[in-house]
């Protein structure tokens, strides 16, 4: 598995696309920075991209590299290596490559501009652990749909699709239910419903460590008292590996029956 | 000539009060002996030490000045220190310490009654339950006093200054901390709170209530539960006040509650939660201020009519402004928003296309408060953006037809 892995980064890294990828993280975090100074705002700001960002190039790359790679793992295939090993050490690939280029290119520029000497290490860490999450999570579902589609623009099709369901309709059905179960106490049911999407369980976590979670007011205060607990803190992890590890066990179950 | 001035001179020594020394090698040890030996218009100097005196009567129009800053230890006593009652005097120079607390008494460091033309001036105030307590008092003036507190819940701490029914006050260059609120006023009129500076008090900075023609400018509000609250008053002015860090799930740098005819200019509102909570506030004008990064620079609760809002600045707040309802008639006109997407062709430094400061979001938390978790997520930005381009949801005519292109008076 480890020679894989070693493969897809190597080949990864020889692709134009990580570094399309870090170069633009690099970037951002320049022009963010030049722009204001102030590090705490720019961890708001790109706390937004990160958000809306990873999940999305996570998906698409994940996709990509599934159908690019086809033939060279048809190839694979064909030699006594237990099929789990080649597609968890590609899957390792990507989301470490991926991961890679989000933290040098964030990181970098945040420690020019010094980071250590700054309060925001702490919100700028989670971030970084955060947009690394969502990598891991976001690869894994995209790997989930190249396996079970052949057609190519389909799986683009679902791939997108599934982004754009947890990233955008998931809020606004969130948002419809909340305006019509007005009546009714919703914390609980708030608290329950961020959980089950791993971009809003992320934002949230962010926002809470922020300043801006004085706007949150009563339900703020709620999900505080439930996510600033050690408790809180170590269920929404959980929560977050969950979402690693689930997919990855679909892989797993999809492969055992599928016909290369 | 020579007759006028030997007059004048004669007159000057026969008008001259005597002066009264108080200290602890004097022959009269205690501020209140001498209160009760002196007559009016005579000056007592108490020199440095410190004092264990409660209840000390002031009655007479004299003057009490203590010279290095003596110090008034109430003993946590549940009586005041200074008890006046008079007409022309003034106290200044003191430091006052340990005040008690009591549930069911005003106690104050300086509890002044019924007193017209008075100054209390230069005293510092360390560990008192009530500062300045003034009732039906006139023409005083409050100036440079220093006020510390250490209140920890709102039931069991008293006001900084604690004003009722009085008319004609200036309440001048005062620091209050830690206090329940800095200054407080309640049936006041004709009064001003100007140059003060009211911070980590655990209720308002500062409060009015039924206080008609006041005004206050250029006083700092920080870190306050909330920093003023104006209610139930009429043609008040606030102008040069800077509102900031008044930070919390229910805080606002200002709150009027059911103001009218009031004036707003040139303050700056930073950092606070909500900037101004209007609840059922009319004819009030604002002018010239800078909301900076606020949670909502303006929320109205209740029917407010006929507001005006021009040539301010909103700098960056999440919310430029929460709305309740669909009927408006405020008039926001040629104010900067940062937000502002538009362009301006002629050049004249006034966009071309309406700014529409109500989002559809701050709408739809307005009804469903507990939305507000979805701050922040894409889909709220494009529904927002959906709502900028058609306004379905928020008042039609709620807008700004003029919003300018800078803007005015950048702070530094």
């Amino acid at each position: 598995m480890l020679k894989i892995l070693k493969y897809s980064i190597y080949d990864l890294l020889r692709s134009r696309w990580s570094y399309v990828y870090f170069i633009f993280y690099l970037a951002l975090g320049f022009v963010l920075l030049f722009l204001n100074n102030d590090m705490n705002k720019a961890v708001i700001t790109l706390m937004n991209i990160i958000i809306v960002l990873t999940p999305l190039i996570g998906t698409i790359f994940g996709v990509m590299y599934y159908y690019n790679s086809k033939e060279f793992t048809e190839l694979l295939l064909a030699q006594p290596i237990k099929r789990s090993k080649i597609f968890m050490g590609q899957y390792l690939g990507i989301s470490l490559s991926l991961t890679l280029s989000l933290v040098l290119g964030l990181g970098i520029p945040f420690l020019l501009y010094g980071l250590f000497r700054s309060a925001a290490i702490f919100d700028f860490s989670l971030l970084i652990l955060v947009g690394s999450f969502l990598n891991f999570i976001f690869v894994a579902l995209a790997y989930n749909i190249a396996l079970s589609t052949e057609n190519k623009i389909k799986g683009f099709g679902y791939a997108i699709l599934i982004w754009l369901f947890l990233a955008v309709i998931y809020d606004g059905l969130f948002m419809i239910s909340l305006m019509t179960f007005n009546e009714y106490p919703l914390d609980k049911f708030s608290l329950v419903a961020t959980m089950f999407n791993p971009i809003d369980l992320s934002r949230i976590l962010i926002l809470l460590k922020l300043d801006i979670s004085a706007l949150l007011g009563y339900t703020g205060a709620v999900f505080k008292d439930f996510f600033g607990t050690t408790k809180g803190a170590f269920l929404s992890f959980l929560v977050l590996c969950l979402w690693v590890i689930l997919p990855l066990l679909r892989i797993k179950m999809k492969l055992r029956k599928k016909d290369f | 000539m020579r007759i006028f001035f030997i007059i004048f001179v004669f007159f000057n020594f026969s008008a001259y009060a005597t002066s009264i020394e108080v200290c602890a090698t004097c022959p009269i040890k205690t501020i209140k002996e001498a209160t009760a030996i002196a007559k009016d218009g005579d000056t007592i100097f108490v020199k440095k030490g410190v004092y264990l005196e409660t209840k000390i009567d002031v009655s007479k129009a004299i003057h009490i000045i203590g010279i290095d800053n003596p110090i008034i230890d109430g003993e946590n006593k549940q009586e005041s220190i200074f008890a006046v009652k008079a007409d022309d005097f003034s106290i200044s120079g003191f430091h006052f310490k340990n005040v008690g607390m009591s549930y069911t008494k005003e106690i104050a460091a300086v509890f002044i009654s019924h007193s017209t033309n008075f100054i209390v001036k230069n005293n510092k105030m360390d560990n008192v339950f009530y500062g300045f307590i003034l009732q039906r008092a006139k023409y005083g003036i409050l100036k440079n006093n220093i006020i510390i507190g250490h209140a920890i819940d709102e039931t069991s701490s008293g006001n900084g200054v604690h004003i009722w029914k009085c008319k004609n006050l200036r309440i001048e260059e005062n620091t209050i901390t830690g206090m329940r609120d800095g200054i407080y006023l309640e049936f006041v009129d004709k009064s001003s709170v100007s140059n003060n500076t009211s911070e980590d008090n655990i209720r308002y900075g500062l409060h009015y209530m039924f206080s008609n023609n006041c005004k206050y400018n250029n006083n700092e509000f920080k870190h306050n539960g909330a920093g003023v609250a104006v209610m139930y008053s009429k043609f008040i002015k606030m102008h040069h006040n800077t509102f900031h860090y008044n930070w919390g799930t229910a805080s606002y740098g200002l709150l009027l509650k059911e103001i009218n005819d009031a004036d707003i200019y040139d303050n700056i509102f930073e950092q606070n939660t909500i900037g101004i909570n209007i609840d059922g506030c009319n004819r009030i004008n604002y002018k010239n201020n800078h909301f900076i990064r606020n949670g909502w620079a303006l929320k109205f609760t209740g029917g407010c009519y006929t507001n005006i809002f021009e040539f301010n600045n909103f700098l960056h707040n999440a919310f430029d402004l929460s709305y309740n309802s669909k009927l408006n008639d405020n008039k926001f006109e040629a104010n900067y928003w940062s937000e502002y997407t538009g362009y301006d062709i002629d050049k004249n430094g006034i966009g071309d296309v309406p700014f529409r400061p109500v989002k559809l979001f701050s709408y739809v938390v307005n009804k469903t408060p507990e939305t507000l978790v979805l701050l922040r997520s894409l889909f709220v930005d494009i529904i927002n953006f959906s709502e900028k381009v058609s306004p379905v949801f928020t008042p039609d005519n709620l807008m700004d037809e003029k919003p300018l292109m800078k803007p005015i008076n950048p702070l530094e």
